[in-house]
């Protein structure tokens, strides 16, 4: 390959996060071009989060996605995968990778990682024994385990043990957790992430892993591990001490090793215990060498952590452009991610500073254990432990170095609510977001210079909080801060009617116990208001929310949408379509037939929906009482396709049929629709039902998914599809029927009451507080005390259910609102025009109107 | 409603070319028309939507009787539809407006100007305002007035 024009051609080894990092900071700021780039990958895959690894279960590729993916389609931009680099001639400045290809570089960066670590325990390559580092390993692990279980008993557990009670062996316990295998971790030293926490801590991490169903075995040297005398995969492990313990699955996690193999063959210097040796700016002996992230060298040591890796990447990018930037030390501030146990440390954790003092914090009962290090005078943070509470873990990491405000800095530590932590005032300079390195002041000026008015804009200007999130609870201060400071009002106000928000206003409704919009505007509203097409429909919602009879009863009819004033949907000629209901996607064949003959005596479109039911387009206002007629004789109801309400429950012919089904996922969705039919919202909402892990329903791309499993039924938050399509997250387990219900009841009715205009599951999660373990506490712990309040509302949502077409037909004052023109009531509108395409009309397009292909204009109709 | 509250020129249209000759068309009772919602009117080719809000000089649940009818063009211009009567009436700075339900604009319905394009552009060579018509009361019969 010979150098195109002038760029340089820049070769980086090695396609992990570290590597993904230096490519988009190169492309973000080498505007000229400087630079063309190519990545080698040993892994068949573009770089994925590996700190999330965990998280693949859950969540599949996609949950560990890296950054744009349009990063790789930059034209300057070659990533080859499953393609090892071989050697390198620092001579003739070439690489070989593993097919025998030579490449030429000008400039070339190591960032080739890691290997875990397998130490020499007699038995370590049986069968059975995997090490936690790629998608692979995780996929094999996770294929071992489920033979296991195939091949076991119903009811007998897969035992699994992890060798090493470090951070990734707490993961990877998480991930043998969530397989459903049992798990113990074997620590070596005397207590659980001994590198980051202190011994308090540890015991107190302990008892929480324990908490979690993992067992803990501390001070335990395993000497060795035995086959099973049958099958020959590994049976047991014994431990120096004597003791032994029987396991279908091992996993080893006891630290990795610089891959500094091609620098060795290179004959660049290494270190001491391994890791391509580099100066402050990540530059090897040879000057067109580099090496980035965990193979790096740095001050003496490797670093097994992505932030200091990324601030490596930003430091030769830096360089290749002519800049001086050098490494600034690393931040090793860690926090684990397994669900449900808060661990964060940062600094000088084991208080190992002269004179250093300790304040620590202790709550054995709850399993709260906190520590700040301190200087001798007791005000310079120096370090922090935090376990069972990582709340203060945010605000105080990036004041590491800086002196504490106020006399008592166990104020700090005190409950979240126990008050007197004074304000931080967080110095510019400070590190916020350590995954991507954004500092305080950047966050503020994002919001001073570039005009950010929120968290989510802030995000796309600074990357701050894009990685793992740890950060956004201080983001979100910052950026409230700062826009008060500037003066700039948050707004929540609905419109120029209403200052309160949605859910202010729903709940001062609620609990002002209003029933018309002329109350609630006279009541709250701004004096003098008659409001307006924003604020009308939103209250609209709140009344049908709290039960207020019919939509189109009274003055609530004049606060509809078109939609809903006509219970049906708007279609862009200005005729509407209609859908009847078929609760989980269940329906007759005389309703099939009733259907089809409706849409054929007034000439309709038909089109099955994604949400397993019948659209028919192209009715008329003045029609659709007709309409409706002959299906409510037949038994249909309202399927409000046009409401800000329940949409469809979709589902899978589940155990009835199925083969594979192990719950009836079709009578579960049909009474889960019934359930929730007309039920108003924020926002549509919609469910999905899959009676076995197949997951035919796609029930995890709606707001709720139920997915069965053999012991009852998995209920998964937050999913849609639309414009930002989003997996639903997992919010609880092997739930009952009656379980299932009461969780969803309540999930919906904390929903309904809280989320904001317009504002669908997924991001009304992200903004409760604590995210989807804040809503797990609120409506599975009743943490807020309101799931009696919500239980009630939606039993009386339940009990006053009806079918608001039949309500319309049954009322001559509600019927008189479908006349097409108040001078000719039964007129159709002589605008619209249609042609035919596939055997059925569809509207004619301006050309074809032009054109006068028109088959039919609105009278047309076929009606026997 | 007298003749004499009549006279008190319940006239909305503004913008309607001066001196134009206007065609008066008894449209329905003004009874026929919900408070605060619109309906269409047919007049050979040509459909006006109606609006029948509360007087814009009195508060609200003032004044029960002074009922004030506005008329602009049905066609909606952002859509090409012929949709405005089936909009939602509000006010934006105290003006009385109307909301296109496909694409959400809002119009003065006393000017027709469109006040929020809602990052939308017409459909075709359609302007962005509404026509408006003059309407009148006479002995609780709605008239509006065609060029």
């Amino acid at each position: 390959m010979v150098n195109s024009g002038d760029s340089q051609h820049l070769v980086v080894i090695g396609g992990g996060m570290v590597a993904q990092r230096l490519v988009e900071a190169l492309r973000a700021r080498d505007d000229a071009g400087r630079y063309r780039v190519t990545v080698f990958a040993e892994e068949p895959r573009a770089p994925y989060d590996r700190v999330g690894l965990t998280r693949w279960f859950d969540e599949g590729p996609e949950g560990i996605a890296l950054g744009d993916p349009a990063l790789w389609a930059d034209p300057l931009v070659t990533l080859h995968t499953d393609r090892k680099i071989e050697s390198i001639d620092r001579e003739a400045k070439t690489v070989t990778d593993r097919l025998g290809h030579v490449h030429l570089y000008d400039e070339l960066v190591l960032a080739t990682g890691s290997n875990a670590a397998m130490p020499p325990i007699p038995g370590n390559d049986l069968p059975g024994v995997f090490v936690y580092r790629t998608i692979d390993d995780v996929a094999a692990l996770r294929g071992w385990v489920e033979e296991k279980r195939r091949s076991y008993p119903e009811g007998k557990p897969v035992r699994g043990a992890v060798i090493g009670g470090g951070l990734l062996g707490l993961e990877a316990a998480g991930a043998l957790t969530a397989l459903d295998a049992q798990a113990t971790v074997i620590e070596f030293g005397t207590h659980l992430m001994g590198v980051q926490v202190d011994l308090g801590g540890g015991q107190a991490l302990k008892r929480l892993i324990n908490g979690k169903g993992i067992g803990v075995r501390a001070e335990t040297a395993t000497s060795q591990m035995k086959p099973h005398r049958r099958t020959g995969h590994v049976g047991r492990l014994d431990f120096a001490d004597g003791g032994r313990l029987d396991v279908d699955v091992v996993v080893v996690a006891t630290g990795v090793r610089p891959r500094d193999e091609l620098a060795r063959a290179a004959g660049l210097p290494v270190g001491e215990r391994g890791g391509a040796v580099v100066d402050l700016s990540c530059r090897t002996e040879d000057p067109h060498i580099w090496a980035v992230g965990e193979v790096a060298c740095i001050e003496g040591r490797c670093i097994g952590l992505v932030a200091p890796g990324n601030t490596m990447a930003e430091v030769v990018v830096d360089r290749l452009l002519g800049g001086l930037a050098e490494f600034p030390g690393a931040d090793t501030a860690t926090k684990l991610k397994l669900s449900g146990v808060d661990v964060a440390s940062f600094g000088d954790a084991h208080a190992r500073t002269e004179d250093a003092v300790e304040v620590v914090w202790a709550d054995p009962v709850a399993g709260v254990y906190k520590k700040l290090v301190l200087s001798d005078d007791a005000r310079t943070l120096l370090g922090g432990v935090f376990v069972g509470d990582a709340g203060p873990y945010a605000s105080l990491r990036p004041m590491l170095g800086a002196e504490l405000p106020g006399d008592d800095p166990s104020a700090f530590l005190l409950p979240e609510g126990g008050g007197g932590a004074p304000g931080l005032e967080l110095p510019d300079d400070a590190n916020v977001c350590s995954c991507n390195s954004v500092s305080a002041g950047t966050i503020r000026g994002a919001v001073t210079e570039h005009n950010c008015t929120d968290v989510p804009g802030v995000k796309a200007c600074t990357r701050a909080g894009t990685t793992c999130g740890a950060c956004l609870p201080l983001v979100k201060k910052l950026v409230d801060t700062e826009l008060e400071r500037a003066g700039i009002e948050v707004s929540t106000a609905l419109c120029e009617h209403f200052e309160m928000s949605r859910a202010q206003l729903f709940d001062a409704v609620r609990v002002a116990d209003l029933h018309s919009f002329s109350d609630i505007v006279a009541r709250f509203g701004q004096p003098d208001s008659r409001g307006c097409d924003i604020c009308k429909p939103v209250v609209a919602s709140i009344l049908a929310s709290l039960g207020n009879g019919h939509i189109l009863s009274g003055e609530q009819s004049t606060l509809q949408d078109t939609n809903d004033h006509m219970l049906a949907n708007l279609q862009k000629d200005g005729t509407y379509s209609v859908v009847p209901r078929m609760p989980g996607g269940e329906v007759t064949p005389e309703g099939l037939i009733t259907v089809g003959q409706v849409a054929k005596d007034f000439g309709l479109y038909t089109k099955i929906t994604g949400g397993q039911r019948i659209d028919m387009f192209g009715a008329r206002v003045e029609q659709l009482p007709d309409i409706w007629r002959r299906l409510v004789d037949a038994g249909f109801e309202s399927g409000h396709a046009y409401g800000k309400s329940l949409r469809t429950v979709k589902s899978c012919v589940g155990s009835t049929w199925c083969r594979y089904g192990v719950q009836d996922s079709v009578g579960m969705a049909v009474e889960l629709e019934l359930r929730y039919r007309g039920l108003r919202s924020p926002h549509k909402l919609k469910m999905g039902v899959s009676g076995c892990a197949r997951e035919c329903a796609e029930a995890r791309g709606k707001d709720v998914g139920v997915i069965a499993t053999d012991k009852g039924w998995n209920i998964y938050v937050g999913g849609n599809g639309g414009q930002t399509p989003r997996h639903a997250k997992l919010l609880a387990e092997d739930l009952t029927s009656e379980e299932l219900l009461r969780t969803i009841d309540r999930f919906l009715m904390y929903y309904v009451r809280t989320a904001d205009r317009l504002q669908r599951t997924a991001p009304w999660i992200e903004e409760v507080d604590g995210g989807l373990e804040g809503v797990r506490e609120v409506i599975m712990e009743d943490s807020l005390g309101i799931c009696a309040d919500l239980d009630a509302a939606m039993a009386r949502h339940v009990e006053n259910y009806e079918d608001e077409w039949k309500a319309v037909l049954e009322d001559p004052e509600k019927l008189r609102r479908f006349s097409s023109f108040v001078n000719a009531p039964k007129d159709a509108d002589p605008s619209l025009a249609y042609v035919e395409e596939r055997g059925q009309r569809r509207p004619a397009t301006e050309q074809e109107r032009a054109s006068g292909v028109v088959i039919a204009g609105p009278k047309l109709e076929v009606r026997a | 409603m007298s003749s004499d509250d009549m006279s008190e020129a319940q006239v909305a249209g503004t913008t309607l070319v001066s001196d134009a000759p206007v065609r008066w068309e008894r449209v329905c009772l003004l009874s026929d028309l919900f408070p605060e919602r619109g309906a269409a009117a047919l007049f050979g080719d040509v459909q006006v939507a109606l609006f029948r809000l509360p007087d814009a000089s009195t508060a609200p649940g003032q004044g029960a009787d002074g009922a004030q009818v506005y008329a602009v063009q049905n066609l909606d211009p952002f859509s090409g539809a012929h949709v405005m009567s089936r909009g939602i009436v509000g006010t934006r700075g105290g003006v009385p407006t109307v909301a296109a339900p496909v694409y959400k604009q809002v119009f003065s319905l006393i000017t027709g100007e469109c006040l929020v394009a809602a990052d939308k552009t017409p459909k075709g060579d359609l302007p962005p305002n509404l026509t408006t018509y003059p309407v009148e009361i006479r002995d609780g019969v709605v008239h509006v007035g065609l060029p």
